[in-house]
């Protein structure tokens, strides 16, 4: 697996503290901080849909300076140690950084990665709820499909005209973009999105499961595997109209794991008509894009 | 060990002839150890009136710790007289704070701005040096050992525990018991539960068996559902949490500003009558500013 130079690791870490969040949550953010009596539920629910949100505020929290007794992986621990009042107000500093533009350089569509990272996220979470046979925890597989992705908005922002033409190489050799992004940048958005979860000390099993999310080489995992199928599915259902989208045929071993294919595994999960619908919302997509 | 209260009242200092026997500064204890070493735990208005006593023995070496930075907790330290006098130590124990990334310097920065503060920073004549304390991370002072545990109000909030000698005292600074944020029935309640809970053991194992637990008793059970989430508990959450860590003496603290003396010992005598003790086993105090106790 190729690694990220020096320069670009430190570039991209660096990129993420003046990095804006979401529109839909600086929005709510700043709604919700003007009330005195915020109800905290509300701000979490707002905060643990925006990845670049959630990034700075768990890389704050998880920063030598509170030495907790675990990772904190979750907004809702979060509020636990430091207080709504105080992640209140390092949501308000994330919000007034600024607004992510619906348009970047490099033409990469914010909202369809809002939409397809909310929804990994809630799938991954309920599938380690359903199918998780050890002591996985569905919050870190919540974090990690919300994060999994997070590197392609690192290129989108900060290396727009390399990401650009590893885009339209993906589409005009109908390869994988991790590959083409191997092939233009020198690596792909999964080991860009790992060095930023590594570098703050989130739990390990986070960083690889980001890792090696198209590798397949943490088969035995539960985080990685709920991430997998979770990344299908989404994809599955989240595809535009005109989108080719192929279902793929899952390893034998996920399978297995998750009782039978794509199609088997969405019919067990049951109605996830809310689960798009909140993504949705979010993420200010209309509601004909969704299947 | 020596304890000796110099502020016990909450949010802005109240004199006037209603607080006159409870007192009306801020925030501030003064703590002896057995081998003299001076900890001042928070710098509300009560450090004034100490740091007067101190002038008789210069050179100092004084040891601050701020539980959290609200202004009932560090107004006195621009008049903490010491640090402008060349010979003494200062050294100021608190939290990072993770909206302005800064420690607990910022504290002295800020309130001592030109528009506020005649003297800048900057013009200090001791010695201060700024020490960010983590939770769970001792401090070792002479004989004395300083744990800060995090504790839950609207900012960082840091209680400390000082052992030494086999004697120990907790003091929570402000602090609100956690609760749940969901209602029950929502998805995320069990989840946000058994965080609350561990939370809540993790404090009451941070105290367990001290010989006085000095505790935030801003409310009265009556009051607390028009302030909860104000980040301060009641004289019955404060009963509650000296008897699950087993601790011999409580004082409750931090007075309400417009709580008279009468009123004080009146609701304060409701909430004993709801909870019956046994002194021999833990004794339940009003804090009073000038009580010296030793342990």
């Amino acid at each position: 697996m190729t690694e990220l130079s020096a320069e670009l690791s430190k570039k991209l870490s660096e990129a993420v503290d003046k990095m804006p969040a979401f529109p839909k949550s600086v929005q709510r953010v700043l709604e919700l901080s003007r009330n005195m009596n915020c109800p905290p539920k509300e701000l979490v629910s707002v905060i643990e849909k925006d990845p670049v949100m959630t990034l700075k505020l768990l890389r704050i929290l998880n920063s030598a300076y509170y030495s907790f007794p675990k990772q904190i992986t979750s907004v809702n621990q979060s509020v636990i140690y430091l207080g709504l009042n105080t992640i209140k107000n390092m949501a308000l500093s994330f919000a007034v950084v600024g607004v992510l533009p619906k348009k970047n350089a490099a033409g990469f569509d914010m909202q369809r990665y809002l939409l397809h990272s909310l929804t990994t996220a809630s799938l991954a979470r309920t599938l380690c709820q359903k199918f998780g046979d050890d002591d996985t925890d569905p919050g870190d597989c919540y974090i990690a499909g919300l994060l999994h992705d997070f590197g392609k908005v690192m290129f989108a922002q900060h290396m727009p005209d390399e990401f650009r033409e590893a885009m339209n190489y993906s589409a005009d050799n109908s390869v994988p973009l991790h590959h083409a992004e191997q092939k233009i940048i020198g690596v792909d958005h999964t080991v860009a999105g790992a060095m930023l979860v590594e570098k703050w000390q989130f739990q390990k099993s986070l960083s690889d499961t980001i890792r090696h999310l198209h590798d397949g080489t943490l088969a035995d995992s539960t985080m990685q595997n709920c991430l997998f199928v979770a990344d299908q599915i989404s994809k599955y259902k989240t595809a535009g109209e005109g989108d080719i989208v192929i279902v793929p045929e899952l390893p034998d071993k996920i399978a297995e794991r998750f009782g039978g294919n794509l199609d088997d595994i969405i019919a067990q999960l049951g109605d996830l008509s809310k689960v798009m619908e909140e993504a949705r919302s979010f993420a200010h997509i209309g509601k004909e894009a969704i299947k | 060990m020596k304890i000796k209260f110099w502020g016990v009242r909450g949010s802005i200092p109240s004199p006037g002839p209603n607080t006159q026997r409870y007192g009306g500064n801020t925030t501030c204890i003064e703590v002896r150890t057995d081998d003299n070493t001076l900890i001042i735990l928070d710098g509300g208005t009560g450090i004034f009136p100490l740091a007067q006593t101190l002038l008789k023995e210069l050179p100092i070496n004084a040891h601050i710790f701020n539980t959290h930075s609200h202004w009932d907790h560090i107004q006195g330290l621009p008049f903490f007289i010491p640090i402008f006098i060349p010979g003494n130590q200062i050294q100021l124990y608190g939290a990072f704070d993770p909206i302005s990334g800064a420690g607990p310097e910022r504290i002295m920065l800020i309130q001592m701005q030109y528009s506020y503060f005649p003297v800048r920073e900057a013009e200090m004549q001791s010695s201060i040096v700024y020490q960010t304390v983590m939770p769970h991370e001792q401090v070792k002072i002479g004989a004395s050992t300083i744990t800060p545990t995090l504790l839950s109000h609207p900012v960082v909030n840091f209680g400390y525990r000082i052992d030494c000698n086999g004697k120990s005292v907790f003091f929570t600074g402000d602090h609100e018991p956690h609760y749940n944020i969901y209602e029950l029935g929502d998805d995320g309640y069990d989840e946000y539960q058994t965080m609350v809970d561990e939370q809540r053991q993790s404090i009451v194992d941070a105290i367990r068996g001290v010989d006085v637990l000095i505790a935030d008793s801003s409310y009265t059970i009556g009051e607390y559902p028009s302030k909860k989430g104000w980040g301060h508990g009641t004289f019955d959450s404060c009963i509650e949490l000296a008897r699950a860590a087993g601790a011999k003496i409580l004082y409750c603290t931090h007075h309400e500003p417009t709580r008279s003396d009468d009123d004080l010992e009146k609701v304060f005598a409701e909430a004993l009558a709801r909870h019956p003790y046994d002194k021999s086993v833990l004794d339940i105090r009003l804090a009073r500013e000038g009580e010296e106790i030793v342990i």
